[in-house]
């Protein structure tokens, strides 16, 4: 006979079976509670799942952003046109150990690049720039930490260093984006915590009445002779349904409407496109997934296992 | 197979619902428990189920010391004593079939067994037509028939029936006492607690005799009047 462990005692597939039915028909009976649990248990899930893609994509910005984190050192103006001096200071620059990279831009590439941004609509304003590069003395190296962390203490070795006139820092927006990042993890954490809470009190109430419906029938189980655990399954099967249907529903809506956004966002919003790098939909549901159905029936199954310990003292 | 030594329940009120009751039922018996109402017939068919611990006294079924009973040996002890009620306490959304499949399933019986039992057991009660019937579409008879055949289909070796006759009119009445008298043949215990005089004067049976939580009388082959009076 094909039998599996459960628990301390061992269950027939036919059981496990017929749990499974009684646990599909108390969803039934109880269609209007069931089906605020669901309801419930949908939003719970879709905010955390909506939460969670707010939380992962500011993440992964953060780290784009941190990851273009640069620090550009000028030099002074007796060397800024003496591309030799520069390099030396920029090989011991790129020597230090907290170092990433050290590019050198030389004061055509600047001007190149400079003029790409703000003659672009009209060229020949710069022409009359042609033979005179007004930022012949903007040569610079642009520095890349190994991590933002290091920046700091870059910098100040970069301002110790003899003919380094100026050091541009861009740590602030990093720091910043790191911050806002933080504060909305932490809301995030508590409203889905109070959701989640909102769930459990819930599926714990459809159970209690499923319960109540069905006294008499536990009555009668009891005395021909059921064991706790055959009683309490099919209501544990019940909030375990509830939490796994309450938990699909909203992750396939938010697959929808993720890439609805992403592609939205594309489309609209090239010039954004640098600076809002969404996390691709299948790299997000590769965890969202997972610990969305996880959580949905994790809070039906010890939402109801909960309820029927207290309840059903058999 | 039963005994009761100087069995005492309390109620937290302070009544005796039995006091110092000692008994003994031999295997194979059909035993009559009479008495009226407070006489504390269904305090000792609760006890014999141990849904009430006594407050003193040893009472033992099918040699197990009831009074040390673990809790989660309850239930299979439970498998060995059927039993039915005055109020059928049958499960109103499913038919015959699945009310006498139900108690096959919760002592986790394979289905192929649940298939072979069942109709086994409503032809033995005189349901075999009736098992796709919903409780409603019954008459008390059968439905108390159908209680019967849920409280034998795991094979008891005690059948323990609280007032059974209570809802049924004489014919369906005596036609269930026939049923238990044919099961009691078969080897099975059978304990009745009534207060149904006619029937118990007509099955001469042992009769046990309750008032007041004592027993007043205790005899073999006998009626009803005599000792509930």
């Amino acid at each position: 006979m094909t039998s599996v462990k459960l628990g301390t005692y061992s269950m027939r597939i036919s059981t496990i079976g017929y749990c499974l039915k009684q646990g599909l028909k108390n969803i039934w009976r109880n269609k209007m509670f069931s089906l605020a649990s669901i309801a419930t248990m949908s939003i719970c899930i879709f905010l955390f799942g909506l939460f969670f893609c707010v939380v992962q994509n500011f993440q992964y910005m953060v780290k784009e952003v941190e990851s273009g984190v640069s620090v550009t050192v000028f030099f002074d103006e007796d060397i800024s046109q003496d591309e030799a001096a520069m390099k030396e200071i920029g090989a011991k620059i790129a020597a230090r150990e907290e170092v990433e990279e050290a590019q050198f831009v030389s004061a055509e590439e600047t001007w190149e690049s400079y003029k790409d941004i703000y003659f672009a609509e009209a060229p020949h304003l710069a022409e009359g720039f042609a033979n005179d590069n007004p930022l012949a003395k903007q040569a610079h190296y642009v520095i890349y930490p190994k991590d933002v962390e290091d920046q700091n203490s870059l910098v100040e070795y970069l301002e110790s260093v003899e003919g380094i006139r100026r050091v541009n820092k861009s740590v602030e927006v990093a720091n910043i984006l790191t911050n806002f990042n933080l504060l909305v993890g932490y809301v995030s954490v508590a409203i889905i915590i109070l959701l989640l809470c909102v769930s459990v009190f819930l599926i714990s109430n459809t159970v209690t009445i499923g319960i109540a419906v069905r006294k008499e029938e536990i009555a009668i189980m009891k005395l021909i002779g059921a064991t706790n655990s055959f009683v309490k399954a099919p209501f544990v099967v019940e909030g375990l349904l509830i939490g796994i249907i309450g938990g699909a529903i909203p992750l396939g809506l938010l697959y929808l409407l993720y890439t609805r956004l992403i592609r939205y966002m594309g489309g609209q919003f090239d010039n954004l496109a640098g600076l809002m790098q969404f996390l691709p939909v299948d790299q997000m549901f590769r965890t969202l997934l997972p610990v969305g159905l996880a959580l949905g029936a994790g809070i039906g199954f010890f939402g109801s296992y909960l309820t029927i310990r207290k309840h059903l003292r058999v | 197979m039963i005994d009761l030594e100087n069995v005492t329940k309390a109620y937290s009120t302070g009544n005796h619902a039995l006091n110092g009751v000692s008994l003994h039922i031999d295997k194979g018996e059909f035993v009559f428990i009479v008495g009226d109402s407070g006489s504390g017939k269904s305090t000792l068919i609760k006890l014999l189920l141990k849904e009430l611990e006594p407050t003193s006294g040893t009472i033992k079924v099918n040699g197990i010391n009831l009074n040390k009973m673990k809790q989660r040996a309850i239930p299979k002890y439970r498998r060995k004593i059927g039993v039915v009620f005055q109020d059928f306490r049958l499960l109103k959304d499913r038919n015959v079939y699945e009310n006498i499949a139900f108690a096959q399933r919760v002592v986790i019986t394979p289905t192929k067994n649940i298939r072979k039992n069942v109709p086994a057991m409503l032809s033995l009660v005189g349901l075999a037509e009736k098992y796709k019937s919903y409780p409603k579409q019954l008459s008390g008879g059968e439905q108390q028939r159908v209680a019967l055949a849920r409280a034998l289909v795991n094979k008891p070796n005690i059948l323990l029936a609280d007032e059974p006759t209570g809802n049924l009119d004489p014919k369906n009445s005596k036609e269930i006492m026939k049923l238990l008298e044919t099961i009691n043949e078969r080897g099975t215990t059978v304990v009745v607690v009534t207060h149904n005089q006619e029937i118990v004067d007509q099955m001469k049976k042992r009769v046990i005799a309750m008032h007041r939580g004592v027993i007043i009388s205790d005899e073999r082959k006998a009626g009803y009047i005599q000792h509930a009076n």
